[in-house]
């Protein structure tokens, strides 16, 4: 019998990059067409109805989307795992850690992402012109929406009983943090007293950082530093809040 | 042997209240030792689930506590889950996945390499009678194959103590007897906790047998500890739907179901019983008394003492009969 030294934290990983993204895609190819077209289709929307115009800032909001939307995912496939084919009660008494299961599980929907993410790689190097600090910049924000979706994605997952619920769970924080705010475009779009609402929201901030360093906006310095802060402040509170409420054993 | 530090499965006043419902498990108080087959059975909602649930270390308890030698379901969960290995009650494959994908991911979930995982995993498909299906997907299995697979995944595992919630409903008798022979080959390197609505598969697996009523843990002990419990050796079962017979039973008791009338009584008297309903061309079984039987009996008891009244028990009994479920 194996040796509890002898477990690989690494085949740990690899199993739920397996289950939950490899396996998936190899028997069901369809679902690739899915995770490409959803952050692009909104991209070509805003792109005809600027003429062209937005075309750089919309490819900045393809990409914080398909951040944002692979916590969303994570939702979705961790409640569906659990609920409806109670894995996650297989795993719970196992070996398994929730921090090895659930970095798996966020890893496979960044496997997801992938298709979705050169596509919009190729667009960038054709129409988004930033410095070699300012996309590193860039990928430091992108990093940081997709640590506070994996967060919020987990933590509604543990509380999901069933794919009604989780469903619920899912439409309504994709339509609060990527539907009405200003993603894909500048904020000053937004008509002044629902600029505010939009401030509510940490996508707004990542993409005005975004676009800032695309050289489309300009904002106060003030602005820039606060909007870090705040990225940073609410993908730490969101993985506080993941690991003390986020249900792994059942109450 | 491996399993040394397993020691007991200790209980203690486990009791569990779900939000807003009455306690599904109450005071729950018994020690055994973890080896072998431990059986569990009970009626729809007695508690099994729950209790198996809060063992494998998915579910708090409300209170009391429950370990494992020295390792506490609660405070000790992560170096008890070392050890451990669940199939759920309602557990399903992902449709998407192969049987041999589905085994071998659940190895390396628990930390074991792919080429190592993909090994054992064959093994135990082939164990199984799966090896034909093993590179399907799931979702073109029957309902009892896809079960083999979630069990062949725990019991190619390296855990001491496996938990199976009714790991043979949907299987066939075949299969299911297959499952029997497999659970005695592997037994005494590891403690398995099984729960069952088959009978005869808690006799055939049982090393010891527990019987949930309500929450209430209402006998353990061996087959033949159980058999003692009911004071009489032989059971008859006459099938409703024949002519009416009179029937005195003076040493043992009658119960009256909607499929038929059951005696459990001594040797002598159902001898006796068994000449008169030849006599009078009615059809019966005589058996001695099964775990079927004694499951029957001390349940209906047990309702008869809580209810404080035989009319009622005798009703709820009719329930039992496949009609109606009560409350
Ligand atoms: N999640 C839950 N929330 C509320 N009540 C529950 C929950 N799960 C079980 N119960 C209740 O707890 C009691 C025991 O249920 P449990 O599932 O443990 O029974 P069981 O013996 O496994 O039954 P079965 O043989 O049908 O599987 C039942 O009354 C049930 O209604
Ligand atoms: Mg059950």
């Amino acid at each position: 019998m194996d040796s509890v030294e002898k477990r690989s934290r690494l085949s740990q990983f690899s199993a739920s990059i397996l289950v939950n993204s490899l396996y998936e895609m190899k028997n069901y190819p369809v679902v690739l067409v899915n995770t490409v077209l959803s952050p692009i289709s909104f991209l070509l929307l805003i792109v005809f109805v600027s003429h062209g115009a937005l075309i750089g800032e919309a490819v900045q909001g393809g990409f914080i989307m398909s951040m944002f939307g692979a916590g969303t995912s994570l939702q979705a496939d961790l409640s569906h795992l659990k609920n409806d084919f109670k894995l996650q009660d297989m795993v719970v008494s196992s070996p398994t850690s929730w921090m090895v299961y659930v970095a798996g599980m966020a890893a496979s929907e960044l496997v997801y992402s992938v298709p979705a993410l050169a596509v919009l790689a190729i667009l960038a190097f054709y129409f988004v012109h930033m410095s070699p600090a300012g996309t590193l910049l860039f990928v430091a924000v992108l990093f940081l929406v997709f640590a506070s979706s994996m967060a919020i994605g987990y933590t509604f997952a543990t509380f999901s009983t069933d794919i009604v619920q989780s469903f619920a769970f899912s439409r309504l924080i994709s339509t609060l943090f990527s539907t009405i705010p200003p993603v894909y475009y500048p904020i000053t779009y937004i008509p002044l007293p629902y600029r505010y609402l939009a401030y509510l929201s940490p996508t707004t901030y990542a993409a005005q950082l975004a676009q800032y360093e695309g050289g489309y906006v300009h904002i106060s310095p003030q602005m820039f530093a606060a909007s870090w802060i705040i990225l940073i402040l609410v993908a730490a509170i969101l993985f506080a809040l993941a690991g003390s409420k986020a249900r792994w054993r059942e109450k | 042997m491996a399993g040394s530090d397993r020691g007991m499965l200790k209980c203690s006043r486990l009791t569990k209240v779900y939000s807003g419902a009455r306690k599904a498990l109450d005071g729950i108080t018994f020690s055994v030792e973890a080896t072998g087959i431990f059986v569990l059975i009970g009626r729809n909602g007695s508690g099994k689930t729950t209790l198996i649930r809060i063992l494998a270390t998915e579910l708090e308890p409300t209170s009391g506590n429950a370990s494992f030698g020295s390792m506490d379901v609660m405070g000790d969960a992560s170096l008890l889950r070392e050890k451990i290995a669940i199939v759920p009650q309602e557990a399903r494959t992902v449709p998407w996945m192969t049987p041999m994908q589905t085994v071998s991911a659940y190895l390396m979930w628990r930390g074991m390499g792919y080429g190592e995982a993909r090994r054992r995993a064959s093994d135990a498909l082939e164990n199984l009678g799966m090896s034909h299906y093993r590179d399907r997907l799931n979702r073109t299995l029957s309902g009892g194959m896809k079960r083999k697979v979630l069990v062949a995944a725990v019991l190619s595992s390296d855990a001491e103590i496996i938990f199976l919630d009714e790991p043979t409903t949907g299987l066939d008798p075949v299969s299911r007897r297959e499952f029997w022979d497999l659970m005695k080959d592997i037994e005494g390197e590891r403690f398995t906790f099984l729960t069952t609505h088959y009978l005869e598969e808690a006799e055939a697996l049982g090393d010891r047998i527990g019987m949930l009523e309500a929450g209430r843990l209402i006998r353990m002990g061996t087959l033949d500890d159980l058999r003692r419990s009911v004071r009489h050796g032989y059971s008859m079962s006459i099938p409703a739907g024949q002519k009416e017979v009179r029937i005195s039973v003076s040493e043992g008791e009658m119960l009256k179901g909607a499929d038929g009338t059951r005696i459990l009584t001594s040797e002598d008297e159902a001898f006796s019983i068994s000449r008169e309903l030849i006599r009078d061309g009615v059809k019966f079984t005589i058996n001695p008394v099964s775990l079927d039987d004694i499951f029957f009996y001390l349940v209906s008891r047990e309702r008869e003492e809580n209810a404080g009244n035989k009319g009622e028990a005798v009703e709820q009994l009719r329930g039992f009969g496949g009609e109606e479920e009560q409350a």
